[in-house]
């Protein structure tokens, strides 16, 4: 055999095992969740509010936790729709006559994008001071849908950038304003990615820890009002774990299991969802 | 009407883009004012570059933590880069479509994970794991809560994000390339090895420099398994203290103490900091790149 095929051989096999190892990653992580999160999932532990001594091991369960992620992560990807539908629209019905304008936004967004869950935390403790608010599901919710806005921009962003520039054109000359054009047309032409772009948003904002380990407060109650602390499903996997007590450490691991399923849910529908709502589209 | 229905359509979009292009201002002038007493001359070097962290004494000396943070950070790019590299190659070049699209099912459901789901992964299943390693390597720590495992931990909650950019980026050289290498009698190794890479390389470093500003920012996961211990580490098995962990350590405490809270919001400038000039490097990068081609 000559070198040369020797080589991509032996290439190829490097290339393979490397890349298997990330599978393997994947599959040890989710089965070490499930192997330590199954036993300790049960009725209870899904059903009821943590009960008097419930940190030392007596009764109780996650439902706050539980709750107060689907509120904190729904009023967070609402929140974000209202923001960032308007920005990605603006930028394609007003902003394509000025692309400099357009580039400058793009680049903040990609920073926003990568500043840190803990930063954006930081920040929404100090506007949180600055209002003069205690720890609250409504700063959490802010603080969320403030992380997660750019990464739902830059989605709707993406997925607009596919509708067909005649469309515009075809509206604008029947006259047709531009808003109308953005929230009649493209809107539609884009659904399936506002869709996928929320449920994006919405794993985002049920998994994030950081950003709500001073804003949202923690409580063992479901709250009633927007000005109530709330505990989050991350927050309660973090601070069981580091219990010495086993049967603690269990709802930890419950929680976790809880987690992976809601946010694999989530992954797999929004795959879904993207499929079929692709029948609209103009090509 | 229309008119007036169209104006308040155009005033809310215009104010929502001023709400997002305020944002990155606002939170750096927020971080700027509460840090504001530790910015002069006269105590910063001594913040940066000072070894010892005594809040209760007014000792805030935040080299530990940003040691620890860049040692984790190079460990965890040297762990991801080549796992990163390879397995995007493999993906995109030589994997049958069956296995493209489950590898690609595996990267998805990876980005999908939460921080918080790794860090306890990193718990059971990394820190065992670094705790044989210590043994046999003799060393002291033998706890596993360690830089090392923080840094494996990292890379693999960072790698999903690197990788799906790096299989666009692959995906983007024109198959013409490929196919005139090919046709001059190179493997499909060569081709890639001395065309197609050599095509994309600011590319590829632009993604590996937002993966460090990723790296560096990543700390739910990374703080379950670091250890937390203020020191400086004096190898892989030590155990280190991140910045961004010592943030969401201390929050809690930090309004009793005087100045604790100018030195936590340093940090946090720190990471900022840190983030926009990997990401205004990255774009850099981009740029020159696109004009050349």
């Amino acid at each position: 055999m000559k070198k040369k095929y020797l080589e991509e051989k032996i290439a190829k096999g490097i290339l393979g095992a490397l890349t298997a190892i990330i599978v393997l990653a994947l599959f040890s992580l989710l089965g070490t969740i499930v192997w330590k999160g199954a036993p300790s999932i049960s009725w209870e532990i899904l059903s009821q509010v943590p009960k008097g001594g419930y940190y030392f091991g007596k009764e109780g369960g996650i439902l706050n936790a539980i709750v107060g992620s689907a509120y904190l992560a729904i009023g967070a990807a609402i929140l974000a729709v209202l923001i960032s539908l308007p920005v990605a629209l603006y930028m394609h019905t007003h902003l394509p006559c000025h692309p400099r304008f357009l580039e400058k936004i793009r680049l903040m967004l990609d920073v926003l994008w990568g500043v840190p869950p803990i930063v954006y935390g930081a920040f929404g403790f100090n506007l949180m001071l600055l209002v003069g608010w205690q720890s609250s599901l409504l700063a959490a919710i802010i603080t969320v849908a403030l992380l997660i806005s750019p990464i739902m921009i830059r989605a709707l962003d993406e997925s607009l950038k596919h509708v067909n520039v005649g469309l515009t054109e075809a509206a604008l000359s029947l006259g047709y304003f531009r808003g109308e054009i953005g929230y009649k047309f493209l809107l539609r032409q884009t659904m399936p990615g506002v869709a996928t772009a929320f449920l994006l948003a919405l794993g985002k904002g049920i998994g994030d820890t950081a950003s709500v380990l001073f804003t949202a407060g923690y409580t063992d109650y479901i709250p009633e009002s927007l000005a109530e602390p709330a505990a989050t499903l991350p927050l309660a996997v973090f601070f069981q774990l580091s219990s010495p007590i086993p049967e603690v450490k269990g709802r930890a691991y419950a929680a976790a299991l809880v987690l992976t399923v809601i946010i694999l849910v989530i992954s797999i529908s929004s795959r879904l969802i993207s499929r079929h709502l692709s029948k609209n589209r103009i090509q | 009407m229309r008119k007036a229905i169209e104006e308040i359509r155009k005033r809310w979009m215009q104010l929502t883009l001023a709400i997002i292009v305020l944002l990155p201002l606002s939170i750096a002038a927020s971080l700027i004012f509460k840090a504001w007493p530790m910015l002069h001359w006269d105590v910063l070097p001594n913040v940066l570059l000072g070894s010892e962290w005594l809040p209760g004494q007014g000792k805030f000396g935040l080299w530990p933590f940003i040691y620890s943070s860049l040692l984790t950070a190079v460990i965890g790019m040297v762990v991801m880069v080549p796992l990163s590299l390879a397995s995007a190659i493999y993906i995109t070049q030589f994997a049958p479509k069956w296995l493209e699209n489950f590898l690609r099912t595996v990267i998805d459901i990876l980005a999908g994970i939460p921080s918080v789901i790794f860090g306890l992964w990193g718990v059971l299943f990394i820190v065992p794991q670094v705790v044989d390693w210590a043994r046999s390597w003799g060393s002291e720590n033998v706890s596993g809560y360690s830089i090392l495992a923080g840094a494996i931990v990292m890379a693999f909650s960072v790698l999903p994000f690197i990788l799906n950019m790096l299989i666009e980026l692959f995906r983007s050289v024109a198959i013409e390339l490929k196919e005139a290498a090919l046709s001059l009698g190179t493997t499909y190794w060569q081709a890639i090895k001395d065309v197609v890479i050599r095509q994309i390389k600011p590319g590829i470093t632009a993604a590996f420099s937002l993966g460090v500003s990723k790296a560096f920012g990543e700390t739910i996961a990374v703080l379950m398994v670091v250890g937390n211990v203020v020191q400086i580490p004096g190898g892989l098995f030590d155990a280190g203290y991140p910045l961004p962990a010592l943030l969401a350590n201390n929050y809690g405490e930090m309004m009793s103490i005087p100045m604790y809270d100018s030195a936590l919001m340093l940090s946090a400038l720190l990471l900022l900091i840190i983030v926009v000039i990997f990401n205004s490097l990255a774009h850099r990068l981009i740029r020159h790149y696109q004009t050349k081609v």
